[in-house]
Parts: structure tokens; C-alpha cells; sequence
């Protein structure tokens, strides 16, 4: 519990989890406002509150790979060495209050979009949260905010230099996973086992694809169903992570 | 009590530390000497259990640093003055660093009024000047009240008040019967701090000894002598065994021997001395001798001066 407590103190007597939680909330609440204002000729389905989860997705994972890259562009997790030899422990405590707190952003931006959305649509008749598919879509963006802080942490305590970890997460979430799919012949088939791809497709995703209405958002691609996929991405974020403790242990601080 | 025991650690094939072996004694300032890239710092970093020594081992009062409960109580290191967040608060520093090892916030307080940095306390570390960085460094250092204290080149980039200061809360908390391990690459620093020495040079261990031991043992010890019959002089000195060198103003530098020694036979031969003054050989010129052969960059004048 102390080490929770030593975790939390250096996340917040900094200013840029700050300004990431904000710029996360803001760009994903902000443009889905836009969005939902202009939102006319039809009902808006939920799907369309929370298209946007993304940009939060990448600005989070920004902020979980530098709680990890400033401490040691900055010399702090040799003293978090000294103070903590075992090593894994602190980082398995960073690891907990970074993720916990990934997801309240997550779940803050996906209902705040949505809360939005409900009051600036011409028509939010299809807006309320009825099936469990509709909570999935909105309450499961704190999930994948939750499991894409720990593969930032992952990729940040391997890379250890926030210029390099965060454009791995940004060129690969962005660029790769996309630029895959022109591959040809094999292209489709890497990029719907693509980790981000497979996330969106929890969140998207519907068991009956039918049901997703007309102009609701990008298809979602893969071969898993809903949590299926997101147990898919949780895993390669897990994997990722605990990759990085072995390394973290074994290397010289 | 700090032991190293055979420590050694190599980066691919370059060897950094080399067979080290050493003893750090409670209550005294022991200095660890030695040119820049000695390994110094690495092996400052093995003791605290940062780098993985390749063989050997580091115990601190019998134990090795992954062993101690809560280490910061036990061992407290300064190592770099700016392992600081630049926009994290001196306080906010010191509270995360407190928390991990049980330590309460009074003795935050307690340590910012001890280095004098209470005032400044709320302001972000990054402003701070490099003295008041170390400044802070060394109230991490004593948060737990440790035992044992490393620092790693405290006064480098010091002004001398800030030097005085590091130099004399050193020797308090030696003093206070602490065990103190600080390194310097500058022998008349350590020389005025320390009253050990440890010296290594391309990771392998030069000596060990009290520093006064080290400064006589390695200083030449001359005698300059002058008198209006030098020659005669010289050759009553070469007969009993001394080294006598005539320098151009015609004075004589005896070495091997004491001015008593040089005044008893001038009066027995019947020659008058004018001058005869011992000459002590500078500190630097005795550790560049030693460590000479260690140095790792050795600049090349030659080819600067072309």
C-alpha cells in the first residue's frame, strides 16, 4: 500500500499527467460535441459517442509510457532502486495506480461523450444505454484505456526514452496497423490480429452485425467476438508488461 | 562498515571494475580516489545495488544491499544531484522518497531545515542552482538517518563556500560515527576531507591507507640547500648515501634526507648554508605517478600542437 501511495505522489506532483488526463478528456468530449451537434437527418446511435475514444486512447498511453521514460530520462528510478531494491514491486505499483486511473479517464471521457451527445443531438432517441451491448460500447472504452496504459508502460520501461516509446505507440497504433493492410494477398489477414484493430473491434462490435446501423462508425474487423477481443489486447498489453519487469530486473538500473 | 569483496564488472570486453577489494571503516571520512572513467561511479553503483557486478560481491555491515529492510535507513547515497524531476517540488522529492521506505513527512522537514532548503521547499527542483541541488541530494541522502553514506563527487562544480560546507557536514557526520565513502578525482580535495583513502585506477585498486600514510608515502620528499660552497657540499652528501641534484641558479635539491640531517653536516664539514629549506613534492604530481599508467585518456599534446 505505501508503494501505491509513493506511485501516486510522483504521478501527480507533476504537471503532465495533468495535462494529459485533460487533453485526453477534452479531445475525445469535444470532438464527440461536434459530432453530435451535427448529427442531423437520422437518430444518433450510441456507437456515435464514442467514435472518438481513440485520440483519448493514444494521448493516455502518452501519459503511461512517460510516468515510466521521465523517471529514467531524469534519474528517478535509480532512486526508486535504492529505495525499493526488489524493483518489481514499485513498478508493479506504478503499473496499478496508472492503469486504475487510465480507466476512471476512460470511463469519464466514453460517458461524457455520450452524456453530451444525449443533450446536443437533434434526435437521441436511440442514445439510451438499453442492452448490454449499448454499456459495452460505452463503459468498455475504460477497459481499453485500462489495458493500453499497461502496454505503454510495457513499451516504456523496455525503450526507456519518451521519444522512442512514444513513437513506437503512436507510429505503430496510427501508421503500421493501417499501412498493413495494403500488403497484398496476406495484408487483410496480419492487420484483423493487429492489437489495435482487435481493440476497436470491442468496442465497435456487435454479435449481429446487421444490427449496427447504417453510417454508425468504421466496420469492425476480426475473427474474435467482442470480449474475446478484448482479452486478446489485454493479453499482448499483459505480455508486453511483464516482458518489461524481467528486463527492468535483470539490467543494470 | 562497507566491504567491496573481489567486485568486478565488465561491459563487453572492456573491464570497468577489476578484482576490487575494500574496506570502509565506521567513523571516518574515507576517500575514494581516482582519475575520471577509474570506475569510481560503478562501483558506487554495485554498493548500491544498481548495476549487477559481474563477480564479487559488496556487503554493508555484513548484508548485501537487496538484502536491507527499507535500505534507505541504512545506506544513504548521494549519487547525482539532478536524479531530480526538474518540475517536481523539493518537498514532493523528498515525500515520495520518505513514503517508500516508512519515513514520515515531519522528517522531511526535519532534513530540508538540516541542509537549509526550507525556505525553497515548494519551488520546483529544476530552478534550483547546482548547490542547491546537492543541497537536496544530501537531504535525500539523510532522510532515514542511514548508518552509511556514499556521495559521489559532492564539490564538483562547487563554489568554494558550497565546498567548505559539503567538507565539513562530511566530517560531522563521520564524526557522529557514520560511515562515509566519498569520491573525488582530485587528490588536494580528498587530502583536506578524508581521513582515508581508497585509490583505484583503471578499476584495479592502487592502495588503501590512512591519507596521511598515502600523502607521505607518495610525495618526494626533498631538501633545497644553498650554500657559497655547493660543490663541496654536494659531494659530503653523495658520500653519505644521499641523492643530491645542482639545479641551474647553483642551489643543490638533496632527496633522501631530512634538513636536520643536511644541517649536521654542513656544521661538521665547516660549510655555511644560506638556505635550507624542505621542499614537499605537490599532491597532484604524486597522484598523476601513481596513476599515471591508469589514466584511460591520455591527451595528446603532441598532436594538439601542431
Amino acid at each position: 500500500m505505501t508503494l501505491l501511495a509513493v506511485e501516486r505522489i510522483k504521478l501527480f506532483s507533476t504537471r503532465s499527467p495533468w495535462w494529459c488526463m485533460l487533453l485526453a478528456l477534452g479531445l475525445t468530449i469535444g470532438v464527440t460535441a461536434i459530432i453530435a451537434a451535427n448529427w442531423d437527418n437520422a437518430p444518433m446511435p450510441v456507437l456515435g459517442a464514442v467514435f472518438t475514444h481513440t485520440f483519448g486512447l493514444y494521448v493516455i498511453m502518452v501519459m503511461a509510457a512517460l510516468a515510466v521514460t521521465t523517471e529514467y530520462r531524469f534519474g528517478t528510478i535509480k532512486s526508486t532502486f535504492q529505495a525499493v531494491p526488489d524493483r518489481i514491486s514499485p513498478m508493479i505499483a506504478k503499473a496499478v495506480v496508472v492503469v486504475l486511473l487510465s480507466g476512471l479517464v476512460g470511463l469519464a471521457s466514453a460517458f461524457g461523450s455520450w452524456g453530451l451527445s444525449w443533450v446536443l443531438a437533434d434526435d437521441n432517441s436511440e442514445l439510451a444505454l438499453t442492452t448490454a451491448n449499448d454499456w459495452r460500447h460505452v463503459a468498455g472504452v475504460g477497459l481499453v484505456f485500462a489495458a493500453g496504459a499497461l502496454l505503454a508502460l510495457g513499451v516504456g520501461a523496455l525503450v526507456r526514452q519518451t521519444a522512442g516509446a512514444v513513437s513506437i505507440i503512436l507510429v505503430f497504433a496510427l501508421v503500421v496497423e493501417s499501412v498493413v493492410g495494403f500488403i497484398p494477398n496476406i495484408g487483410d489477414d496480419i492487420q484483423k490480429w493487429m492489437p489495435f484493430t482487435v481493440a476497436s473491434k470491442f468496442i465497435f462490435g456487435d454479435p449481429d452485425p446487421s444490427a449496427i446501423p447504417e453510417g454508425a462508425g468504421p466496420p469492425a474487423i476480426g475473427e474474435l467476438s467482442p470480449w474475446g477481443s478484448f482479452a486478446y489486447f489485454a493479453g499482448i498489453a499483459l505480455v508486453i508488461y511483464v516482458i518489461s519487469l524481467v528486463v527492468v530486473k535483470r539490467r543494470d538500473a | 562498515m562497507i566491504e567491496a569483496i573481489g567486485l568486478t564488472k565488465r561491459y563487453g570486453k572492456t573491464v570497468a571494475v577489476d578484482d576490487l577489494s575494500f574496506t570502509v571503516e565506521p567513523g571516518r571520512v574515507t576517500g575514494f580516489l581516482g582519475p575520471n572513467g577509474a570506475g569510481k561511479s560503478t562501483t558506487m553503483r554495485m554498493i548500491l545495488g544498481l548495476d549487477r557486478p559481474s563477480a564479487g560481491k559488496v556487503l554493508i555491515d555484513g548484508q548485501s544491499y537487496a538484502q536491507l529492510d527499507r535500505p534507505l535507513r541504512t545506506v544513504g547515497a548521494l549519487l547525482d544531484a539532478k536524479w531530480v524531476h526538474p518540475n517536481r517540488s523539493a518537498k514532493a522529492h523528498l515525500l515520495w522518497l520518505a513514503k517508500s521506505n516508512g519515513l514520515s513527512a515531519k522528517r522531511v522537514d526535519e532534513v530540508l531545515d538540516l541542509v537549509g532548503l526550507t525556505k525553497v521547499a515548494k519551488r520546483r527542483a529544476g530552478g534550483f542552482s547546482l548547490g542547491m541541488s546537492q543541497r537536496l541530494g544530501i537531504a535525500g541522502a539523510l532522510l532515514g538517518d542511514p548508518k552509511v553514506l556514499l556521495f559521489d563527487e559532492p564539490v564538483n562544480g562547487l563554489d568554494p563556500e558550497g565546498i567548505l560546507w559539503i567538507r565539513q557536514f562530511m566530517q560531522g557526520l563521520a564524526a557522529d560515527g557514520r560511515t562515509v565513502l566519498v569520491s573525488s578525482h582530485l587528490l588536494s580535495e580528498m587530502a583536506v576531507t578524508a581521513q582515508d583513502l581508497v585509490v583505484i585506477g583503471r578499476g584495479k585498486l592502487i592502495s588503501q591507507s590512512s591519507t596521511t600514510e598515502f600523502v607521505e608515502r607518495s610525495t618526494e620528499n626533498t631538501v633545497r640547500v644553498r650554500s657559497p660552497h655547493a660543490d663541496k657540499l654536494g659531494a659530503m652528501l653523495a658520500d653519505k648515501g644521499f641523492t643530491v641534484r645542482e639545479d641551474e641558479d647553483g642551489s643543490l635539491t638533496v632527496s633522501g634526507a631530512v634538513s636536520d640531517e643536511i644541517g649536521d653536516i654542513a656544521a661538521a664539514g665547516g660549510v655555511v648554508l644560506h638556505e635550507l629549506s624542505p621542499q614537499r613534492g605537490s599532491l597532484e604530481q604524486a597522484f598523476m605517478q601513481l596513476t599515471g599508467d591508469s589514466v584511460e585518456y591520455h591527451a595528446e599534446l603532441a598532436e594538439t600542437g601542431k
